[in-house]
């Protein structure tokens, strides 16, 4: 076991270097694969940045997911040090068995064979929302016109939630993910959802209906376990993927040899949709707590701390992917850790996959000349938020000047 | 080339299907992984270890004939 002292962070970075906001803090490449960070309330925990150290730790019963267990890596204004233990049903914060049981529920919902049967009706509301955009005409915020309501409305079919309620959970849904919103408004929006979801529950146990969660009402789950996993679903299913394809087309708009890739190549599709959740790796950080001591990378994790994850710079560890900083549709890219690794491993991917697989190409053929509307840096980044992406992406498209 | 799959420990992720359709399957209820064909030919030897280092379970293992 290697003594060698540790590179130590002041604080889970967050902010991206200035005029590249792809990249990751640049901090973060500077002490892979592994560094201390104090935590909430100054625990001292530990950072990994490496691509084999992040698969290792993900895929490691030793290591669990339990809030209680944890201190948190980005704390929230008004929010204790240490987090209560996640409700029945919330999952992902369950480790094996309880969480084996969950996942099993739902995992012949989705899978590749599922979700592929749904890319046609995906195909249709991307056209029906790029169609309002032609009809509305440019400029038009990508994310409001796009990003957010094509998978607003998917997730909502799958599980069965009338595309009329939106409006009762779209306000909570979006304070889940404000790095600005406090404990106390975080508490209120979950309650909603959650009251909002209890009644939907009750509905669909007395009238079927022909979706995930009337299926599950036939499983043996609690009441308040089936709201809890209608919440993580719902929460979990929103804001990911419209963050990016927002921040997707971003990125694409700001390379423009690897737009052109994405709408006139077919062939590139799939790749690339991996390589642009490989660059991008919009989520910020997952954690994770060691249930006994853990050799690491030469060092000792002591049973009852915490291990933060940093999947964007896992994603650009040269030593896994070469010339990681570069934006490369071609490149072959399978095996990022966008979607995690180990037993957590996004239950959603699949859907995720459909969906962007659809999004990026249909919007770029339908509006080739798609530009910003502003100058790159006065594109709104959310930095603090859990999933990374834009705040807006103001857009525009076909002859200078028109439509302004 | 032997291909065999651990349904106990497979969480229905479908990386393995993404990778090699040929090779894997998820069947209808549970989502969890199929071999469908455990002795592929040799020249799907490549997919079948990509598939398996892949598997975010390790529930996959791809052992040598001899
Ligand atoms: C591009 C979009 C998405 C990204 C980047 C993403 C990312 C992730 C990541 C990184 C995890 C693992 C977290 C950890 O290990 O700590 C995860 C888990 C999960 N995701 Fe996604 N996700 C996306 C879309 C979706 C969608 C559309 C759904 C809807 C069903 C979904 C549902 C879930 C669930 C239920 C889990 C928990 C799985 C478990 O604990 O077994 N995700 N996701
Ligand atoms: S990749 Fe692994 S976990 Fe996912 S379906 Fe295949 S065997 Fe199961």
């Amino acid at each position: 076991m290697t003594t060698a002292p540790l590179p130590e962070l002041p604080g889970m970075p967050t902010a991206r270097p200035s005029g590249r906001p792809f990249d990751p803090p640049e901090e973060l490449a500077a002490v892979r694969p592994l560094a201390r960070i104090p935590l909430a309330g100054g625990t001292p925990g530990w950072l990994v940045t490496g691509f084999a150290a992040a698969r290792a730790v993900t895929s490691d019963p030793r290591f669990s997911t339990r809030s209680e267990l944890q201190r948190l890596v980005l704390p929230r204004f008004g929010m204790p040090d240490r987090m209560p233990p996640a409700p029945p049903g919330m999952f992902l914060q369950a480790d094996p068995p309880e969480h084996t049981r969950y996942r099993r529920l739902l995992t012949g919902r989705f899978t590749v064979r599922r979700m592929r049967m749904l890319t046609e009706r995906v195909e249709r509301t991307v056209a029906e929302h790029l169609d309002a955009m032609e009809r509305a005409g440019g400029p038009a915020d990508l994310v409001t016109a796009y990003a957010q309501p094509v998978p607003a409305m998917v997730i909502c079919e799958i599980l069965g939630v009338p595309a009329e309620d939106h409006a009762r959970f779209n306000g909570a849904a979006r304070t889940f993910n404000d790095p600005a919103a406090t404990a106390e408004e975080m508490g209120r929006a979950w309650q909603e959802l959650y009251a909002y979801l209890r009644d939907l529950v009750t509905a669909k146990r007395s009238a079927p209906t022909d979706d995930v969660l009337s299926e599950l009402t036939d499983s043996d789950l609690t009441e308040e376990e089936l709201v809890n996993v209608a919440t993580l679903l719902l929460g979990a299913g929103l804001d990911t993927t419209a963050n990016m394809i927002a921040l997707g087309t971003f990125a694409l708009l700001s390379h423009p040899d690897q737009l052109a890739v994405m709408r006139d190549d077919p062939e590139a599709v799939n790749g690339g949709v991996e390589e642009l959740m490989r660059y991008l790796s919009i989520p910020h950080t997952g954690q994770r707590a060691a249930l006994e001591d853990v050799e690491l990378e030469g060092h000792v994790i002591k049973e009852g701390d915490t291990v933060a994850l940093s999947l964007a710079a896992a994603n650009r560890d040269p030593a896994r992917f070469p010339d990681p900083d570069r934006l490369d549709l071609r490149r072959d890219a399978p095996g990022h850790l966008s979607f995690g690794h180990g037993v957590h491993q996004c239950l959603g991917q699949q859907l995720a996959r459909v969906e962007m697989r659809a999004a990026f190409p249909a919007l770029l053929r339908r509006f080739p000349d798609l530009r910003l509307a502003v100058p790159p840096e006065d594109v709104p980044l959310r930095e603090r938020a859990d999933i990374y992406g834009v705040e807006r992406l103001p857009v525009t498209w076909g002859p200078e000047g028109a439509g302004r | 080339m032997r291909i065999s799959a651990d349904r106990d420990r497979c969480i229905g992720a479908g990386m393995c299907v993404l990778t090699a359709a040929d090779l894997f399957d998820q069947d209808e209820e549970e989502g969890l992984v199929r071999v469908l064909e455990e002795a592929p030919a040799a020249d799907r030897e490549q997919d079948a270890h990509r598939a398996a280092r892949l598997c975010p379970s390790g529930a996959l293992a791809v052992t040598d004939d001899a």
